[in-house]
């Protein structure tokens, strides 16, 4: 089988400049693959990691040492090295995220926000828009939402917008930063069946989840992240 | 036309205690002028700068038109002077007294007969020949100048041929009045290539301008340019295609000589409202009289 | 944004500038791709608006080259090109929104002349056409088409810098400049005129280049960002992860110091 990612070797420190360059190890050597049609998931406590990895593996955060190598439109190139230019490539076609929260633009309606990652791909307005309007409502959005901008809605409703927003889309590599926080049994459930539904079509994903009924139902796999604790060959 | 190199001219006359050159520009001065004239004339509708000299009248009562006139005038030429059509203004008699004083030449009303005609606002109604020259006396010689105030930018527009802004002037007016409601000073584009102020003659005149068979000469004494339409010149007035340019119509003929299509001055009568219609080009009116 | 696209538009090869013994910018280099939105950011006096003015051909540098390419798919320095080319260029293909609205408009003019003189000046010559097309631009910026006929001195902040995008847009460019878009507005202004500046740039796969000292603007609308001090760049990335992982110890400090992007 086809490994979509392929992490080698990664490792992750911050320096903190504006208090006298004090050096912030997060992980290192962190090692792992991805299977098509399968979900991992991050395990390990709060601090350890978990989230600098999905943004390592999505451009967002820099990488001190190691490769992120990603099946992208028929080759592999490296994340960790790859241009800005690349990176955004990637995130359009290759790589999906779906964060905790949901950066809200002023005055784009919450159906929108859900169609734009579809039109951005090239698809036609017209398209998207159905197909938005079924993911908000398999999400339990009420309709009197969809035409209005997320900015006022509660955390809950704005994390359903998020994640139809991330689910939407055919990326072949996902990445779920705690979808399912603060979210209500019956909207788990369809987080849960959404994921089963990603993994039926091949799709690889990683994923954060804190939620043990949430990760016990979608985990193929747990990679412990306190085995590339920072600083413990040193220590 | 021909320089010589003896300053003070035959025809020239003395008065007590001052001796002018001949049509009071010193010679060298004419040469200047006629070498701006000449580069004017090789690039239709160009603006020259000159060295424009003080003149004894003040600026705005022709003084670049006068200089022009002064340097291609010579002992036999005939001149007639013209100001918003009318030979017998202010501003005409005393440009015509100024040349007879200082050039001692010929001068007539007919637009037929004289060589050289100095108009302010005006192209005469009978048409021009070969052979004639127009001297035009112009206020503000830049049509770029109310939309775009410097002069650095101006000559650049026109080198690089940018002329959407005055495209901008007309809009303006269509949206503002509904038609294009410049009535003089009307841009025209000469030759295919430059932008030119035709100075404030009335639109009715613009089409007058194209083709002619005389020599056109626009001197701005004040801004200190000089440039030139030869004759047989393509000149075109800017226009939109669904606002076409229109010429003024008048509905009624002139009240003293019946003449029609011809443009009219309004005469007020007194001050109950009386007012009538009349050529605004004195000698075209009185050679019509005489016709009938 | 047009990835597939793959040649630049734009090349930027070790530009600088200096006013006498002061670095204005100095060694700046970088591409810009079409569809792509670089936002430049950094404090007054940091270079960023003479790197601007540099890429924009209205102040040359003194070191390196600026190469465009044009529609005929033809890369050109444009410093190398007759001044003709460079100004058809600024006004057909290219955009400046001014910090200043008045700086980038004719005050003294109506709005429908001043979205339509760049169509005129490319030659259309159809009143018609052109205040039909002026009207549908000031709709697309949320101006109301009775407002035609206003001369922007009558407009508020936000509309005449609304009307000034209008005005670069009308003719389809592929590559604007923006000098602190949005300085000057109040915030709810601000965030109306950056959403229009976002959706416009994605639905005509507008190349831009902002100059901007707010993190939240490049935020919002920026792929790709360059930070700016002392007239060297010192750190350019992705927006977000220069936001979210900001390496050079200016970059943090100016993270730091701003509320909340």
């Amino acid at each position: 089988m086809t490994s979509p990612l392929v992490v080698t070797g990664l490792s992750k420190s911050f320096t903190m400049h504006l208090q006298d360059g004090v050096e912030l190890p997060v992980v290192q050597g962190v090692t792992f693959t991805l299977e098509a049609g399968r979900c991992a998931v991050l395990g390990g406590p709060s601090g350890a990691g978990k989230s600098s990895i999905l943004k390592m593996v999505y451009g967002n955060y820099s990488v001190d040492r190691g490769s992120i190598m990603v099946a992208h439109r028929g080759q592999f190139v490296d994340v960790a090295t790859a241009t800005p230019r690349v990176v955004l490539g990637v995130r359009r076609d290759t790589i999906g995220y779906v964060s905790q929260f949901l950066r809200v633009v002023p005055r784009v309606s919450a159906l929108d926000v859900v169609a734009e990652p579809l039109i951005s791909r090239g698809e036609d307005a017209s398209a998207a828009r159905p197909r938005a309007q079924e993911m908000l409502a398999r999400l339990n959005l009420p309709e009197r939402l969809w035409l209005l901008p997320p900015a006022t809605f509660s955390g809950g409703e704005q994390q359903r917008v998020n994640i139809a927003r991330g689910f939407i889309t055919d990326h072949p590599i996902l990445l779920l930063d705690e979808p399912t926080a603060s979210l209500d049994v019956n909207n788990r459930q369809v987080v849960i069946n959404l994921i089963a539904e990603k993994k039926a079509a091949g799709v690889a994903m990683l994923g954060i989840f804190h939620d043990h009924d949430v990760r016990d139902a979608v985990a193929d796999s747990i990679l412990d992240v306190t085995s590339f604790a920072a600083g413990k060959v040193a220590a | 036309m021909t320089a010589s190199n003896n300053l003070t001219h035959e025809g020239a006359p003395t008065m007590a205690g001052a001796t002018y050159n001949f049509a009071y520009l010193d010679e060298q001065t004419k040469r200047m002028i006629r070498r701006a004239i000449l580069k004017a004339i090789a690039i239709p509708g160009y603006q020259v700068p000159f060295a424009s000299r003080e003149m004894p009248m003040p600026y705005g009562w022709g003084t670049g038109g006068v200089q022009v006139t002064a340097s291609i005038i010579g002992p036999d030429d005939v001149l007639k002077v013209i100001d918003q059509g009318a030979d017998d203004t202010t501003n005409a008699v005393s440009i015509r007294a100024f040349f007879q004083k200082v050039a001692n030449v010929a001068v007539t009303t007919r637009t037929h007969e004289a060589t050289i005609i100095q108009t302010r606002h005006r192209i005469p109604e009978t048409p021009l020949k070969s052979g004639q020259v127009l001297v035009y006396q112009v206020p503000i010689p830049e049509p770029l100048r109310f939309l775009e105030p410097r002069e650095t930018e101006t000559r650049t527009m026109h080198a690089l041929e940018e002329y959407g802004l005055m495209h901008v002037k007309l809009y303006e007016d269509i949206a503002r009045h509904g038609y294009i409601a410049k009535t003089y000073a009307y841009p025209v584009k000469v030759e295919d290539r430059y932008v030119m102020d035709p100075s404030p003659i009335p639109k009715f005149d613009n089409p007058k301008m194209h083709m002619s068979e005389a020599l056109q000469l626009f001197g701005a004494g004040r801004e200190k340019r000089i440039y030139a339409i030869p004759p047989h010149t393509k000149v075109v007035s800017l226009d939109f295609e669904d606002h076409p340019f229109e010429v003024q119509k008048f509905s009624e003929p002139c009240a003293i000589c019946g003449s029609r299509g011809i443009y009219l001055d309004e005469v007020i009568l007194d001050d109950r409202g009386g007012h009538m219609f009349v050529c605004s080009d004195t000698d075209f009116c009185e050679e019509q009289r005489n016709e009938h | 944004m047009n990835i597939d696209d793959d040649a630049p538009l734009l090349t930027v090869n070790g530009v600088g500038k200096r006013y006498g013994n002061r670095i204005g910018c100095a060694d700046v280099s970088f591409d810009l791709w079409p569809g792509e939105v670089l936002a430049i950011v950094g404090e007054s006096g940091s270079g960023k608006t003479t790197l601007l003015n540099c890429l924009s051909t209205r102040l040359e540098p003194d070191a390196g080259s600026i190469c465009y390419r044009t529609r005929g798919g033809e890369m050109r320095d444009v410093y190398q090109m007759r001044e003709a080319e460079r100004r058809f260029l600024m006004r057909t293909d290219w955009g400046f929104v001014h910090q200043n609205p008045a700086d980038g408009l004719r005050m003294t003019v109506s709005a429908g002349a001043n979205v339509g003189e760049r169509l005129m000046a490319v030659g259309e010559r159809h009143y018609g056409d052109i205040r039909g097309k002026a009207i549908d631009w000031l709709g697309r910026v949320e101006i109301a088409s009775d407002r035609v006929d206003d001369q922007p001195r009558a407009f508020s902040g936000g509309m005449r810098q609304r009307l000034q995008i209008a005005r670069n847009l009308v003719t389809h460019p592929r590559l604007v400049f923006m000098d602190e878009p949005t300085g000057g507005l109040d915030v709810s202004v601000q965030a109306r005129l950056l959403d229009l500046l976002r959706s416009l740039v994605a639905e005509l796969g507008l190349s831009a280049i902002v100059v901007t000292h707010d993190l939240a603007v490049a935020r919002l609308i920026s792929h790709r960002m360059m930070v700016m001090k002392d007239g060297r760049v010192i750190e350019h990335g992705l927006t977000d992860r220069v936001l979210d992982d900001p390496h050079a110890p200016y970059t943090q400090l100016l993270v730091s110091s701003i509320l909340q992007v």
